[in-house]
């Protein structure tokens, strides 16, 4: 305390920047211990879901809980397989997910193209409906959009599952302001050269937005991988399921063969992990400039 | 003529660009929208035609229905118990990982991987971290510092149980949106502060978060949303073998939870439909009035 009172007394200089970078390297080892307590405390669920799955159930049931495994086993995995139609369900969720995804690279782009650069009636008043309604939380559309399903005879089918979400307001946002970056002379000599308009979107606008359909292919593959709600509701025999709806059941039903649900939890997470690690470039770029929720 | 003819050709092909968007808007969006605050007045049970009954479904829901308001306050308590929380934590991890330091990209994909999880997958991974006894993670862990097991989901925890588990899964996506605001904000505002003799929590109060204030509303707004219209985690956590949600004495029942069971175990469309536009409203009162504080805010 008395050194330090003398030292700015005498306005000692040569001091500071040592005790400065004594304070920084405290910090840096501050945020270090930080954040390696943080990254453990995200990862330990995931180390306990794979190691409970290789788990036989009387190692599941021994005390105290160790993430060492003694006999690792697949018995889970192929249970999984066997008692419920995991392989089917998984079927199911890549048919879905992939249609969902293709029609929506699609038909936001081509919807995008349109609001970015054409002109017609209606444009800017239709484009400001489309943004307005992302303000529309799901839960007020959920219950008619399952009448109309219902409606239509698709309850119980891919058809239920897959046309409502083959096009959205968010998609079509982040095409169009992508494809405004686009310089029209691009677009104008194509049309000297006498393309036709889906000529031009297909020959000039889709080879320059590529990164953007990435961004909007992996989102829409992860958050239709992971959707829950709309299955839960359209969905009513066994074999329809998806892996998030196959998961809750198989919570339900075998609640108590943890080794089980969390083989099902690792089949469910496994996919979208291996896109997420392989797209992580574009994923996180893509959050960062649009806040999508996956 | 011709120009004429030309002009509408070309509108003819915008119109075709956006008809399949338009389509699937117009049904699944548009005419629901309007569906469901017709229904709203109505009695409707998808069997019968709705049957008109004005403003009794409101009225019933804001005056008689008891479950209602336990639904609406266990619904404030996760967004209160979420929100601030998440914000703070990823806030000051944005921070971290923002100094120049090694691993950054195994740090943020550490955080990250929660959000890109399915939230189904989470939820039953946490309900096993949580078993009652001693088999459960949570409870080996605080056994072995001597304190008694714990009934993480019985009535009393179940709610706090959950919000722990939800700021555990949203803290990487929130990192990542404070990261992109981190990185806008201009060196040369620090290297001013620092010539100013600023210390580093004067230049937090000052530059950091002033400046990260856009990225902070909109943060925020998104967490309240989001955490308002909590289910998935509900459903899982409270599911039990008569398939009611919410848990014993609807511990955990969160307005969406209820609004499901009303609509689709009940099949009381009318009154699930005034529901979620009671959450419309709700939400939309949140935006407007997040909106003026930070009007009022940015002043200088």
């Amino acid at each position: 305390m008395e050194m330090r009172e003398i030292r700015k007394f005498n306005g000692d200089e040569a001091a500071r920047p040592a005790s400065k970078s004594k304070q920084q390297q405290l910090l840096r080892t501050f945020v270090y211990v930080f954040l390696v307590i943080g990254s453990f405390i995200m990862i330990v669920p995931f180390v306990w879901m794979i190691v409970t799955s290789f788990k036989p159930l009387d190692e599941i049931n021994t005390y105290p809980p160790s993430f060492f495994i003694r006999k690792p086993t697949l018995a889970a995995y192929i249970e999984l397989f066997s008692i419920i139609p995991m392989g089917r369900y998984f079927m199911n969720s890549l048919i879905v997910t992939s249609a969902i995804t293709l029609a929506n690279i699609f038909f936001c782009s081509l919807a995008g193209y349109a609001f970015a650069k054409h002109r017609f009636f209606g444009r800017d008043k239709l484009f400001l409906l489309l943004v307005g309604s992302m303000m529309i939380p799901w839960q007020v559309n959920l219950i008619p959009s399952f009448v109309i399903i219902k409606k239509f005879g698709w309850l119980n089918s891919f058809a239920g599952l897959i046309i409502p979400a083959m096009s959205g307001a968010f998609g079509i946002f982040l095409m169009r302001q992508f494809i405004m970056n686009i310089p029209d002379d691009l677009i104008d000599a194509a049309k000297i050269d006498g393309c036709s308009e889906f000529t031009i979107y297909r020959r000039v606008i889709l080879p320059l937005i590529q990164p953007a359909l990435a961004s909007l292919a992996i989102f829409t593959f992860m958050g239709q991988w992971n959707n829950f709600v709309w299955p839960l509701v359209v969905i009513y025999s066994s074999k329809m399921r998806t892996i998030p709806l196959a998961l809750s059941v198989l919570n339900g039903q075998f609640g108590t063969n943890f080794a089980m649900v969390m083989a099902g939890a690792v089949i469910a997470t496994l996919p979208v992990l291996i896109v997420f690690v392989a797209f992580q470039k574009y994923f996180i770029k893509g959050i960062a400039l649009t806040g999508l929720k996956a | 003529m011709n120009y004429a003819l030309k002009e509408f050709n070309k509108q003819k092909a915008s119109y075709m660009f956006i008809a399949p968007s338009f389509l699937i808007f117009t049904v699944f969006l548009i005419i629901p929208v309007f569906a469901s605050l017709y229904w709203s007045f109505t009695e409707y049970n998808i069997l019968q035609p709705p049957k008109f009954v004005g403003f009794q479904n409101y009225a019933d829901i804001l005056f008689h229905d008891p479950r209602f308001w336990k639904a609406m306050t266990n619904t404030v308590i996760f967004v209160v118990g979420t929100v601030p929380t998440s914000i703070a934590v990823s806030l000051l991890l944005a921070m971290a990982i923002d100094q120049n330091i090694k691993l950054k990209n195994w740090f943020k994909t550490f955080f990250f991987i929660p959000s890109i999880t399915s939230i189904i997958a989470i939820s039953v991974i946490w309900k096993w971290l949580y078993a009652s006894g001693k088999y459960g993670l949570f409870n080996h862990f605080l056994s072995s510092i001597g304190i008694p097991p714990v009934n993480w989901l019985g009535i009393d925890l179940t709610l706090p149980s959950i919000i722990v588990m939800s700021v555990w899964g949203g803290l990487g996506y929130n990192m990542i949106l404070f990261l992109a605001g981190l990185q806008g904000i201009p060196q040369v505002f620090y290297e001013a502060a620092e010539v100013d003799g600023a210390s580093d929590w004067d230049k937090f109060r000052n530059v950091t978060l002033p400046l990260l204030r856009p990225t902070m509303l909109f943060v925020t707004i998104m967490s309240i949303i989001s955490a308002f219209q909590v289910f998935e985690q509900v459903y899982i956590m409270t599911y039990n073998s008569e398939g009611a949600v919410g848990g014993t004495l609807d511990c955990a029942l969160t307005i969406v939870a209820y609004l499901y069971e009303t609509g689709f175990q009940r099949f009381a469309m009318g009154y699930a439909s005034a529901l979620a536009y009671l959450i419309f409203f709700v939400l939309f009162i949140v935006t407007i009035i997040n909106m003026k504080i930070v009007e009022k805010k940015i002043e200088y």
